[in-house]
């Protein structure tokens, strides 16, 4: 059998650094293919050459056997290769119909368009209304907008850069139903992901890619999940170790708050009542979209409540702003790393003193202490591994993890009471988000509480005390996390309301 | 004080004649708002047209040449603007304000010897008998041509933007650059013919003024046009009928104040002139007053710069 897609020597350097070094590997028709890599591996820059985003410098590539170099993604899109994209690929204003227009190279008329959308997603169980407006879309209604969006053109080729990051677990279960079906209809799969117990049940085949070289192919299923993130690494993780300890006091406690979100397609948050104690580590999961951006704003006071909602060491916070709070020892690390937890333009040493001017006393009459300040930037630098030439480099240069590292370690070196988090390891490689969780689990050892928002909900098993969950606003009691399993979880998460095909 | 001279059908047809000037420019902003820039040039592009369409016209004799002068003149200085924001990205909002300053002086220099001096007659429609109808013949027959043309622009523009993929594209552009990008459109080609539409249709709009409403050339006889031009796309959340609503309403009452004076009615004319504004200032206030729906409708990557990156 010939290869659907088989690629050779691909090479593609951008200025000071190599994102692809002769990188060649073959798909076969009908073949699920995982590409495996840390951030900065260089997945994204390969599957940006095959849709045709970015030439490559050297190297062919090949599709039915004959030479293939799409110019750009609608070359691509004619040949049969599709893609959904990990992120920025929607249009949150215009409706679904209209969204799938836009990804169609000879889009029919809205009628029939519509006709089409009802057929192919009724066909694959993905249920999706044609006149909705997507900002108002879940995010797994989203997803699968774009997967339909890929599959009207009758795709050879899927390509799929981190589906799963923003899914619940029963919503991940109708994505691979509906893979699994296009992969019997022949269509090849190339899938992107940092989960790797995901890739093991839905992989045949795996291609590891590390520092842009292809290090390594296996096949999943004879792999553990440890060892393919070895692989990816190449060295030995660390693994962060839970200590259960008994909690003290409550530090602090969210009573009855209700917030109406500024965001048009925010959601309001209800009700939400919950303590947090000395040494605790509670993790809040739920699917994106569903409250979590508008709980960190109400607790980091960026947006104010009525005062006695919020409640820090028995005093009512909830009229204080962000650095009154700070100053008390309550810190927060947004999700956002560029733009909101750091000034994507100013440097290293700038964005420490943002946060850190008030408890590391980095001012002195309104002046700027700039020796301490850099001292302080310096000491997050070196004890949490962030690679950067130095203190006065941009925050915009230093990549995700590394940024996100330093954003984690500028708020633990501030020795916070409450530490609220949300999504620490997002777009995060193996063994970083390792060493941000192992920062995390060292300050709950040293009596300060946790709050950690996140929708991986491994990682909340792992470090969290305590779980609840964030569903339309509404935050579930929290329950000890030992004991719980994925699929609870999921049910918790509103997963009731994924269609059964 | 005598108010009989005010007959309400004069009144309507005159305010047609004053909203027109905003009313194309307005159109020509609110189609590259859509795609995502925010040219805060318009004042200077349609004083560039004035002049441009008012010169041509003399020259040839013909104001329909004038006016295509006109639309020209204003893409040329919008193509400069375009240049600057989408390749060099520039800030938009200091671009567009340079471009005001630099549109207002250069109109001056070109007009130099154009002041005093009266254009051509621009013609109006006349069909016979139907045109003599009494008030129906006066309010709908018989305005000139640039009323009917600006109210089919209007029209061409919403077809264009909710009916034609071309305008889902660029509603697209507006939306998510990144997105659009992705998905294999040219971001920058799009919103360079976007702000060319929109000097256009700003030059278009001043020749009207010193072509047709004035009908004369003096030095910044805009007046702040341009501005309100601005804030209409604003107060009709870029919905193109809308501009209509709200060019006439901001017609129809610099008309009355203009027809108040004349009737000398006993009100300092300073406070009469200053009316429209101050309107346009409580009804962008009141517009804008639900955050909600003011951030639905305005382009998410309005003002924004585009850097394709890899």
């Amino acid at each position: 059998m010939t290869a659907l897609l088989s690629l050779s020597g691909l090479t593609k350097a951008y200025p000071g650094v190599i994102a692809n070094d002769d990188v060649s590997f073959d798909i076969e028709p009908g073949e699920i293919h995982a590409l495996l890599g840390e951030n900065g591996a260089g997945k994204s820059t390969l599957v940006k050459m095959i849709y045709g985003l970015v030439r490559p410098d050297s190297g062919t590539m090949m599709l039915h056997g004959e030479a293939f170099a799409p110019p750009e993604p609608r070359a691509a899109r004619a040949s049969g290769v599709a893609m959904v994209f990990q992120h920025f690929s929607l249009f949150d204003a215009l409706t679904v119909a209209e969204n799938i227009a836009l990804g169609m190279e000879n889009s029919p008329d809205t009628a029939d368009l519509t006709e089409q959308i009802i057929e192919v997603s009724g066909k694959y169980g993905l249920t999706i209304d044609p006149y909705r407006m997507v900002g108002d879309l879940s995010a797994g209604e989203r997803q699968r907008v774009e997967i339909v969006r890929c599959l009207l053109q009758n795709p050879k080729m899927l390509i799929m850069d981190e589906p799963t990051s923003v899914l619940t677990p029963q919503e991940v279960e109708v994505l691979f139903k509906t893979l699994r079906q296009l992969s019997d209809e022949g269509t090849s799969i190339l899938y992107i992901s940092h989960k790797l117990d995901e890739i093991k049940v839905l992989c045949e085949h795996a291609t590891i890619l590390r520092r842009g070289k292809v290090v390594g192919t296996c096949i999943p299923k004879d792999e553990t999940a440890k060892s393919m993130a070895e692989m990816m690494v190449g060295s030995k993780l660390r693994t962060p170790k839970k200590h259960y300890t008994r909690h003290g006091a409550a530090l602090l406690g969210l009573h009855n708050l209700w917030l109406k979100s500024k965001d048009p397609f925010g959601t309001s948050l209800k009700e939400i009542t919950f303590n947090l104690h000395e040494g605790e580590v509670l993790g809040v999961g739920g699917v994106a979209g569903n409250g979590q951006d508008e709980l960190m704003l109400a607790i980091s006071g960026e947006e104010l409540t009525p005062a006695h909602a919020i409640q820090f060491k028995g005093e009512d916070i909830g009229q204080l702003g962000p650095n009154p709070r700070r100053m008390r020892g309550l810190l927060t690390a947004p999700e956002e790393r560029l733009g909101h937890a750091a000034a994507p333009d100013m440097s290293l040493s700038e964005n420490a003193f943002l946060t850190g001017a008030i408890r590391q006393n980095l001012t002195h009459n309104g002046m700027i202490k700039t020796a301490a300040t850099r001292a302080f930037a310096r000491e997050i630098i070196e004890q949490f591994d962030v690679r950067t030439p130095g203190t006065e480099n941009d925050a915009r240069s230093l990549s995700g993890g590394n940024l996100q590292k330093f954003v984690i370690g500028r708020e633990i070196l501030q020795k916070p009471d409450v530490f609220v988090v949300n999504q620490p390891t997002w777009g995060v490689d193996a063994a970083a988000a390792a060493d941000i969780r192992h920062a995390i689990l060292e300050l709950a050892k040293n009596g300060a509480a946790v709050l950690v928002i996140s929708q991986d909900l491994d990682e909340l098993m792992e470090i969290s005390d305590n779980i609840a969950i964030l569903s339309e606003g509404t935050l579930s009691a929290p329950r000890p996390a030992k004991g719980i399993t994925v699929e609870q979880i999921g049910l918790m998460m509103g997963g009731t309301e994924v269609e059964h095909v | 004080m005598d108010f009989s001279a005010l007959s309400p059908v004069a009144l309507i047809v005159s305010l047609m004649v004053a909203a027109t000037p905003i009313l194309l420019a307005a159109i020509g902003e609110l189609v590259v708002e859509k795609s995502g820039v925010l040219n805060l040039g318009v004042e200077g592009m349609m004083i560039i047209g004035a002049i441009c369409g008012f010169i041509v016209a003399v020259e040839t004799g013909s104001p329909w040449l004038g006016f295509l002068a006109a639309m020209a003149g204003g893409a040329a200085i919008s193509f400069i603007f375009a240049i600057l924001t989408q390749y060099m990205l520039t800030n938009q909002v200091a671009t567009g304000l340079a471009l005001t300053l630099f549109g207002l002086g250069f109109a001056a220099l070109l007009g130099h010897s154009y002041a005093g001096i009266k254009p051509p007659k621009f013609g109006k429609l006349d069909i016979p008998f139907i045109s003599d109808i009494p008030v129906i013949g006066e309010l709908v027959f018989s305005h000139d041509y640039m009323i009917y043309i600006s109210l089919a622009i209007i029209a061409g523009v919403w077809y264009f933007l909710t009916r034609t993929r071309g305008g889902l594209v660029l509603r697209a552009a507006g939306e998510n650059h990144d997105a659009a990008h992705a998905l294999g459109y040219k971001v920058i080609r799009i919103r360079i013919m976007a702000i060319l539409f929109g000097g256009a249709m700003a030059g278009l709009g001043g020749a009207y003024l010193s072509l047709v409403r004035v009908p004369q050339w003096t030095e910044g006889m805009t007046a702040g046009a341009g501005w309100i031009a601005l804030a209409l796309v604003v107060f009709a959340s870029w919905k193109p009928w809308r501009i209509i609503l709200g060019a006439y309403l901001f017609g129809g009452i610099t008309v009355l104040q203009l027809n108040l004076q004349a009737a000398g009615a006993n009100i300092p004319v300073a406070y009469l002139s200053m009316t429209p504004y101050l309107v346009t200032i409580i009804v962008l206030v009141i517009m804008s007053a639900d955050k909600k729906r003011a951030s639905l409708n305005a382009p998410a990557c309005l003002g924004r710069i585009f850097h394709a990156s890899n």
